[in-house]
């Protein structure tokens, strides 16, 4: 076919010819970028926890007035818990992932460096590993002897004296720590300092998610053998069969206001429900984002058929004329397709330029990373789809213009 | 003539009623889109306190120990109780406050009701009239109580409805978990929107808290402090007085610049002082910005919600581009009819207008119905749990806004297409039917 007759044709329609471009073009780019954050969504919304996701409940609850005697009664809190037919495993945690809040501390590979190497979040609660469910990849898991009660490390904190015995000794990794610590080594009984105190690494875990800092490192997450008491803001998380969380959430609930009713329940949820709330916003952009792109689309394709219909209308006795001299109608239909494919080419690769200039606004003001190659092959298939598709029909209608058209007079 | 304009108008959209259907849709979808995000982020990028905000400062220092020492570093974004304390005694601003926030366990006095968790902001006195906060009865604290860390306190309107039924309760008391406090003052409604002095609590555009108490006494009862705290070295909580932390907010008003100027003169001569008592070990690294450069600094309004303004003027765009298409096909299918206008005696200018009125009868409606789907986005917005959702309402700046978006955007959307279809001799058009 010759591309000739359609380009001095196009020539002719200047405008129009070009506000399909644009209109190609802008869809092209938007949709790359948008189609390029949801994705970037979807892989936040996935991110791996580390822990046992669906064996989780959690119960936060405040004291009236100050509680006396509170360690011994964290105690006595835990083993009634423990007691709860269908409950496995229980713990006093200070902050859970994907959770409001979150104390971090800075970490270095040598107490005189000046700035720190990383900062972590500090996990810290007895038993909290093996209620999480972290998965041990190295080393062993924090044991009672390990663990100093958080007055008490506090206090040696205050002291100053960094070889304070009173201070964690040993503590727990995230395998993603150890991978920026000690890239391709065995992390194991390796020392790092918070500030100048030396604390040995005694194992490795594969995953473990940080509370909410995420842009931080993900998985910069400490496991820390500290105990605290409930209250003050931290939590009884509760272990149990998925199947099993609603009743074991409600025995607690009841075995907690009999033991102490002195308290309210800030908080009694299974940790589903936090991983729902926290990617709440995530998962409406992410269908708001859709939805513009089916939009976008939409309007698009109807834009090409609306200007498609035009210019057969407009062109009805010139492919009559076509027919009446030896034209076939695939002739016709080819024609069509292809100045569609044209202006498709020329908005698709503005449109590309376009989508990549997006893309360095996004990554300047919102730590976008930079737009795959991929996306272009792809956005530029899809858009070619697309106009396809929605010149097809006002060109089927132009391939049965029949000839006889042309011997007509209106 | 106008009238005959939109008769022509009118009858000429009739006859294909799927075109002008999709050409309206496509503008009141983009009008509809682009409103609903743009009110959000009017409402949310807003002046919480139009006309006091520029003398409203909020100093920083940097008493941060040596470690981690960047210079040309910002300073840290809260204070320690030390120099907290020492600013505010110092009273070299007209007005100042210190403050915190906590959640404070509340005991009503009605039986059969739960004691329950509420919000508290433990501050000092000046925050009152500095913040314009309005009272419904009573009076807010002075200066001497925060002084002799007395128990009294001011509660929000909401909390005065549910504990005292609405009733003036100044003079009876709250009781928080063991502790009684007086209540000496009930607040009037009041968000001020964002949650400008402290936007560590609940998010940026959280409600006000509903106990407000002085800070001293907060200490003195012990009560929980909220809120993102920051150390170099140990600390305790019961010794938050003198521990290495820092985290309590202080805000100052500075009524002209001048003053603002010295009160910033003082902030880097304080340091200095402080470096050579040996209590800063970094050079002095002072900042004071007003209310809203404060507010853009903490990057208050969410990056989704500007991500989605620029979505929704994305596509309202390529609505638009193709609004200009179909207007542009459709009065060029007209060319005939025009044609013969033109040789009737109708001037250039008459076909233009004839064509905008057209057009801008498209762009009314596609402008009204934009409109109702703005109605519509918000109401949506409202429905979500996020803490600014409640207060995405179309205000009367963003309501004409609208319009004259809607209106404006679809006459230049027609602009092109009238002029292109007025360009045309009358003979070729004629001769060709």
């Amino acid at each position: 076919m010759e591309i000739r007759p359609i380009l001095s044709s196009l020539r002719r329609h200047k405008v129009a010819a070009w506000l399909v471009i644009i209109e190609v073009a802008l869809t092209c780019a938007i949709v790359c970028n948008a189609v390029f954050l949801i994705s970037q969504r979807v892989e936040r919304m996935h991110m791996v926890s580390g822990i046992a996701e669906h064996e989780l409940s959690e119960i936060r609850l405040a004291n009236l007035g100050v509680r006396p005697d509170s360690k011994a009664r964290t105690q006595e809190d835990l083993a009634a818990l423990r007691l709860i037919p269908g409950v496995t495993q229980v713990s006093v945690a200070s902050q859970l992932p994907f959770g409001s809040s979150e104390t971090n501390d800075n970490v270095k590979l040598d107490p005189n460096q000046k700035l720190p190497t990383l900062s972590a979040a500090m996990y810290w609660g007895q038993n909290l590993a093996q209620t999480l469910g972290t998965q041990l990849v190295a080393g062993r898991n924090l044991r009672d002897d390990d663990f100093r009660d958080l007055d008490a490390v506090n206090k040696a904190a205050t002291g100053g004296d960094p070889n304070d015995k009173q201070l964690p000794q040993v503590l727990v990794i995230t395998q993603a720590v150890a991978d920026k610590l000690w890239p391709g080594k065995n992390p194991l009984g390796r020392q790092i300092f918070f500030d100048k105190s030396p604390v040995t690494v005694v194992g490795v875990v594969a995953h473990l998610v940080r509370p909410s800092n995420l842009s931080s490192g993900t998985e910069y997450s400490f496991l820390v053998p500290i105990r605290s008491v409930a209250g003050d803001g931290s939590s009884y998380l509760i272990r149990s069969a998925p199947q099993d969380r609603q009743r074991v959430l409600k025995a607690a609930l009841a075995i907690l206001r009999t033991l102490d009713p002195r308290r309210v329940v800030l908080e009694k949820r299974t940790w589903d429900e936090l991983r729902s709330d926290f990617f709440q916003n995530d998962r409406e952009m992410t269908g708001l984002l859709v939805g513009v792109c089916a939009a976008l689309l939409v309007v698009t394709a109807l834009g090409i058929v609306g200007l498609g219909s035009f210019w057969v209308a407009q062109r009805r006795r010139m492919i009559g004329v076509r027919r009446a001299l030896g034209a076939t109608r695939d002739d016709i239909l080819h024609y069509f397709q292809i100045e569609n494919f044209l202006l498709a080419s020329i908005g698709i690769v503005l449109g590309m330029l376009l989508a990549y200039g997006i893309n360095l606004f996004l990554m300047v003001h919102y730590e976008l990373p930079r737009l795959p190659g991929i996306y272009f092959p792809v956005g530029a298939l899809a858009l070619w789809l697309l106009g396809q598709g929605a010149v097809l029909g006002p060109a089927l209608r132009a391939a049965a213009v029949p000839p006889v058209v042309a011997t007509r007079s209106v | 003539m106008f009238g005959y304009y939109i008769d022509l108008a009118l009858r000429s959209l009739k006859r294909n009623k799927v075109l002008t259907a999709l050409m309206v849709l496509a503008i009141a979808v983009g009008i509809g889109a682009s409103m609903t995000t743009l009110t959000v982020l009017h409402v949310l990028s807003g002046d919480p306190l139009p006309g006091k905000s520029q003398t409203l400062f909020y100093p920083q220092l940097d008493p941060q120990s040596l470690a981690n020492y960047q210079s040309a570093g910002e300073p840290p974004e809260q204070h320690t109780w030390i120099d907290g304390m020492n600013l505010l005694q110092a009273r070299r601003a007209d007005r100042q406050a210190l403050m915190t926030g906590g959640t404070v366990p509340v005991r009503p006095p009605l039986s059969g009701m739960d004691p329950f968790y509420a919000d508290a902001r433990y501050t000092t006195a000046d925050f009152f009239p500095m913040f314009n906060v309005p009272l419904l009865y009573g009076n807010t604290w002075s200066a001497a109580d925060d002084d002799n860390k007395a128990r009294v306190a001011v509660i929000s309107r909401t909390l005065n409805d549910k504990l005292f039924n609405g009733k003036d309760s100044t003079g009876q008391v709250l009781l928080l978990g063991d502790d009684a406090l007086r209540i000496v003052g009930v607040l009037d409604s009041w968000r001020p929107n964002p949650h400008f002095y402290d936007n560590n609590m609940r998010g940026s555009y959280a409600q006000a808290e509903d106990v407000f108490l002085p800070l001293t006494t907060s200490r003195d009862l012990k009560l929980t402090h909220d809120g993102s705290m920051s150390c170099w070295g140990g600390h305790t909580n019961d010794k938050l007085e003198t521990a290495p932390c820092i985290w309590l907010q202080l805000w100052v008003q500075l009524d002209t610049p001048a003053k603002a100027a010295a009160y910033k003169e003082y902030l880097t001569h304080y340091s200095q002082e402080q470096k050579l008592l040996g209590r800063f070990q970094r050079s002095p690294n002072v900042r004071l910005r007003d209310l809203m450069e404060w507010l853009d600094y903490q990057k208050v309004v969410p990056s989704d919600v500007r991500l989605q303004a620029w979505l929704a003027f994305g596509f309202l765009l390529v609505c638009l581009v193709n609004t200009v298409g179909l207007m542009l096909a459709k009065f060029m299918r007209r060319a005939g009819e025009l044609g013969v206008r033109r040789a009737l005696g109708a001037s250039k200018r008459a076909l233009f207008s004839q064509l905008l009125v057209e057009s801008g009868v498209i762009g009314l409606s596609g402008g009204v119905c934009g409109l109702l789907l703005a109605f519509l986005g918000l109401w949506l917005v409202r429905q979500r749990p996020a803490n600014y959702a409640s207060l995405a309402h179309l205000d009367m700046s963003m309501l004409l806004t609208t319009f004259l978006l809607a209106v404006g955007a679809s006459l230049m959307a027609g602009l092109l297409p009238a002029w292109r279809a007025c360009q045309i001799t009358p003979g070729l058009q004629l001769k060709s039917n």
